[in-house]
């Protein structure tokens, strides 16, 4: 990953571009002209104000919505337009701010309906889960990593609401694929729960390419590789944590006081 | 072993069930209820059916007769054409030609249908079954008319002595593909498109960002549902040997519902409770009273407000409670809240028999035989003496229940205790 970064990569070696991205709800421009480049491996996280248009971004991004114009090109290939489970498919995968897993299914079986697909399984009912050796392997395998073996059999309900993210997380990279979107991962958390739940999405996304959005700035300055600042619907920066930190247009934009903070709190912890 | 029972469960219990089916008729021998055991078969069939849409698809469906009923009509004609041609279709493969036709019905119209979900999915299949129900009685050719068209299942050679002419060798028949399909209905729900149906039913959205396409989940599981509903249907018109345009309507799919729902839709097992009562009721039930309907509405909002699960719920969190042992001390309890009930439906039975006695009976006098009671319809006596029994039950079955429910919250809580620190140790 390192060795990439300074060059200027060519738009195939990227994981996810987007170019001149726009987005209308009646007359109203949500994103305008959004443009952004994310290499293969790089961790990426997306701040801005409310409103912005961080989750709409998302939306676009994953099939939830049609954009208006422009282009959404994943590992070199036209996904505007296409459906989330194609888009799926072909390697994109997201999480969502409200947590979205199947309710009344088991910690279990929530991970292994996630892997299905990416195993070949397709729609067949004329084979039984319990036979699927690599379905579950699989899936015991997330749980472990996600740290619910010990739930195997709850009913996802049941489970704690840090949990229940440990599990949206889980069901997120279940399929394999290559660019994660991760919705506000640590929104409702302590502090203490997000610390450790970062660890966890370092951990189980290594290797993989990772958009997230987030509020918490201590969170976002020591998780991404670099940050695009997205206001009113446009990529104003898109840099290093410490470009974006020193940028002036982005502390008139929209940081301000929460950078000083951030620097504030992460200097207090030592780093 | 322990395979075969995570991919088709206890083969045990299976075992029980197929004895169950053979043995049953041999313990009941009127011919009533040789008649009644095979009218269950076909309604276990079709509420099975019904619920892989309900209770494992979400899929509130209201015209699940339509796959049932084409099902038959297709069966009987197949039955008529063959033995009109003397071709080789033997009849106890007819209600496949059922099953096939449910199958292409609901290729047709579960295309349209499963496209939404939800309330929009109910409101379409209403919609269909009224469209289905209209055409019935447009066109005669196929569906008979006011008449329906009849058959005759003894057309067919002979095998081994299996006419099909006596009601039992076709309870057989009925028995036969009733094991059949339930073991294949219950082997659907282990396999990857039974647990994505799940998982459709709780949240469609996220389906689709797991790499599928939910529609098409409903819509492959609407088609499979239609087929064993129309299997279901080619029995039933082997048995009555006449279809006509009621097999379509909208009083029989919403039978199926309420039946469904009653048995319990969350468990794989509880619409066969469903579709026992469901005949029950219709054959006997409907002897023993005009205002059967009636009671069944009221038993079916009862039960929707005080157990949604249906009964295989209620059975399935008292065995919970009798697996923690922690029944016996509930058992005083249910004994009140049991004679209270009975307090209770004594005096609404009575009251509603009365009404319906002075509505439609009245020529035959005023007196209503009940239970061995007489009741005279025009005294205020009989009224106010019912009311007050009526109000003494809803006073005792009040208090009962508030005991009852106290005991049942603090049985709950032990067991969550047990369960969780079990769960905690290593």
């Amino acid at each position: 990953m390192s060795a990439s970064i300074h060059s200027k990569a060519s738009s195939v070696s990227m994981a996810l571009e987007l170019r001149d991205l726009r987005k209308s709800f009646g007359k109203t421009e949500i994103i305008r002209g959004a443009s952004l480049a994310v290499r293969q491996g790089e961790r990426v996280a997306i701040i801005g104000p409310n409103g912005a248009g961080k989750s709409t971004l998302f939306n676009l991004i994953s099939g939830r919505m049609a954009p208006t114009s422009g282009d959404i090109i994943l590992n070199g290939q036209q996904i505007k337009g296409k459906k989330p489970f194609e888009i799926n498919r072909m390697g994109l995968s997201r999480s969502f701010q409200i947590t979205n897993i199947f309710p009344k299914l088991s910690v279990f079986e929530n991970l292994r309906c996630s892997v299905l697909w990416s195993l070949g399984y397709g729609y067949t009912f004329l084979k039984f889960l319990v036979d699927l050796d690599d379905a579950n392997a699989r899936a015991q395998e997330l749980m472990e990593m996600i740290g619910l073996h010990k739930k195997r059999d709850v009913v996802a309900l049941n489970l704690t609401y840090a949990e229940q993210r440990a599990l949206e997380v889980g069901i997120t990279i279940a399929g394999g694929a290559n660019v994660i979107l991760l919705d506000e991962p640590t929104a409702g958390m302590s502090k203490s729960e997000t610390t450790r739940f970062i660890a966890l999405i370092k951990q189980v996304t290594e290797g993989k390419t990772l958009l997230t959005v987030e509020h918490d700035m201590g969170v976002v300055f020591g998780l991404a590789d670099r940050i695009a600042v997205l206001v009113y619907g446009e990529v104003i920066a898109f840099d290093t944590p410490d470009a974006v930190r020193a940028s002036a247009r982005v502390q008139e934009a929209y940081l301000g006081s929460s950078v000083a903070d951030a620097q504030v709190g992460e200097s207090a912890q030592g780093h | 072993m322990q395979r075969w029972n995570a991919r088709i469960g206890s083969v045990w219990l299976w075992a029980l069930f197929a004895a169950l089916l053979l043995v049953v008729p041999q313990v009941f021998t009127s011919g009533l209820s040789v008649t009644m055991l095979s009218q269950m078969g076909i309604a276990i069939i079709a509420c099975l059916s019904y619920n892989m849409l309900l209770g494992q698809g979400g899929m509130l469906s209201f015209g699940h007769a339509v796959y049932t009923g084409l099902g038959a009509f297709v069966s009987i004609h197949a039955l008529n054409m063959y033995s009109g041609a003397g071709m080789p279709l033997p009849v106890s493969l007819v209600p496949l030609a059922g099953g096939l036709a449910g199958m292409a019905f609901a290729v047709l119209f579960g295309y349209v249908t499963t496209r939404k979900s939800g309330t929009t999915f109910a409101m379409i299949t209403l919609g269909l079954a009224e469209l289905v129900f209209a055409m019935s009685l447009m066109v005669p050719e196929f569906f008979g008319g006011e008449g329906g068209i009849s058959g005759n299942r003894m057309s067919g050679p002979a095998v081994m002595g299996i006419t099909f002419g006596p009601a039992k060798q076709v309870y057989y028949l009925i028995a036969a593909y009733t094991m059949v399909c339930v073991v294949l209905m219950y082997a659907f729900t282990q396999t990857p498109l039974g647990r994505l149906l799940n998982a459709v039913r709780d949240n469609p959205e996220r389906v689709e960002f797991i790499g599928y396409n939910p529609q098409r989940v409903r819509y492959t599981a609407f088609i499979i549902a239609g087929f064993f509903a129309g299997i279901s249907g080619g029995l039933g018109a082997l048995n009555f040997e006449i279809v006509n345009a009621e097999v379509v309507g909208a009083a029989r799919s919403g039978a199926y519902l309420l039946f469904t729902f009653l048995g319990g839709a969350t468990f794989f097992f509880g619409p066969i409770i469903g579709a026992v009562l469901m005949v029950l009721a219709f054959v006997l039930l409907s002897e023993y009273t005009q205002a059967w309907l009636l009671y069944l509405g009221l038993v079916f909002m009862v039960m929707v407000m005080y157990a949604p699960g249906g009964i295989a719920s209620l059975i399935m969190l008292n065995l919970q409670v009798a697996r923690h042992g922690k029944l016996r001390p509930l058992l005083p309890a249910y004994g009140v809240l049991a004679a209270a009930s009975l307090v209770l439906l004594v005096a609404v039975a009575a009251l509603v028999e009365m009404v319906y006695h002075r509505q439609l009976n009245s020529a035959m006098g005023s007196v209503v035989n009940f239970m061995g009671l007489p009741l005279d319809t025009t005294s205020a006596q009989s009224w106010l003496g019912l009311c007050a029994v009526l109000a003494l039950g809803v006073w005792i079955f009040s208090l009962a229940q508030g005991r009852f429910g106290a005991r049942w919250d603090a049985a709950q809580e032990a067991i969550e205790k047990e369960t969780h620190s079990a769960g905690a140790a290593p």
